[in-house]
């Protein structure tokens, strides 16, 4: 029997954070208005991603030591659902920036920087693919994932604070923690964050265990 | 003195930005929350029979081998 309790404490917080984000008290600033409460929804998103590329690139390692197939497995999966929350992050990011900055795709570094970093990350799924034999496409994609893992975090985190961004906390921009976000409002942000986190997990555990017994029974029937 | 910090508290409790509250306090907001936690909700349900499926199916797999 796995063990259930954290999948649903994921479940419970994001509920809370979905009862307590549009009904709690959010401060009254121009231009964002209402939308601020996207925070709690947009930017957990990213936090997932986060999360998930960073257990993707422990596995890829650990691969490296041990050359098991189940670590490259966790480390493709990591990446699989850390691509569909980068996904909601950018397309959510862009109907907000739309309604706050007038236009979906405003040159704003952290908008490209994130845009590569997506697409560095497809690349390691199309590598995958690419290469059939079973060690050579672990090793050469775990080899990658360890490379993409800080140029992503150059890419969003560094990058993007070295000039102007409209990203609060980036560039001569404030960060939300500065005076933007209330207290009220960080402890639904946090748990929001947390929550997605470990849904992000639970759909990794599941494709990572459809892999594993799609592995056994390619391994049966050879 | 605290004549001028009644002044500045009454400019940030009304600064002209056009928030929800008339919405809020009609009682409508409570409709499109409980939507939303019913889609989620689902969805976990939704997840965690795929969980369950995937146990049964690592369970017939520890069988055969």
């Amino acid at each position: 029997m796995k063990s259930y309790w954290w999948k649903f404490l994921g479940a419970a917080i994001v509920a809370y954070t979905v009862i307590a984000g549009l009904l709690g008290e959010v401060p009254a600033l121009p231009i964002l208005h209402e939308s601020i409460r996207n925070v709690y929804f947009h930017v957990p998103m990213w936090f997932a991603m986060l999360l998930m590329y960073l257990i993707s690139v422990v596995y890829s390692i650990k691969y490296l030591g041990s050359g098991k197939p189940e670590d490259d497995f966790i480390a493709v999966e990591s990446v699989n659902v850390g691509l569909i929350f980068c996904l909601f992050g950018l397309l959510s990011g862009m109907l907000w920036a739309n309604i706050t900055w007038g236009d979906p795709w405003p040159n704003d570094p952290k908008l490209n920087s994130s845009a590569i970093a997506s697409l560095m990350y497809l690349a390691y799924v199309v590598l995958r693919n690419a290469l059939d034999e079973e060690q050579k496409r672990g090793k050469i994609s775990a080899i990658y994932n360890v490379f993409a893992f800080p140029i992503m975090i150059v890419l969003l985190f560094i990058l993007p604070r070295l000039t102007d961004s409209l990203h609060p906390g980036n560039g001569g921009n404030p960060g939300f923690s500065g005076y933007d976000m209330t207290g009220s409002m960080k402890w639904v942000f946090r748990p929001a964050a947390l929550g997605w986190m470990l849904i992000g997990c639970w759909i990794m555990t599941l494709r990572y265990r459809i892999r594993k017994l799609e592995y056994h029974t390619d391994e049966q029937s050879n | 003195m605290s004549c001028f910090n009644f002044l500045v508290t009454f400019a940030q409790s009304d600064n002209g930005v056009e928030m929800a509250t008339g919405l809020r306090s009609s009682g409508k907001i409570y409709v499109v929350v409980i939507v939303l936690l019913i889609i989620f909700i689902g969805f976990i349900i939704y997840l965690f029979t795929i969980d369950r499926r995937i146990g049964k199916l690592e369970k017939k797999d520890k069988n055969i081998q």
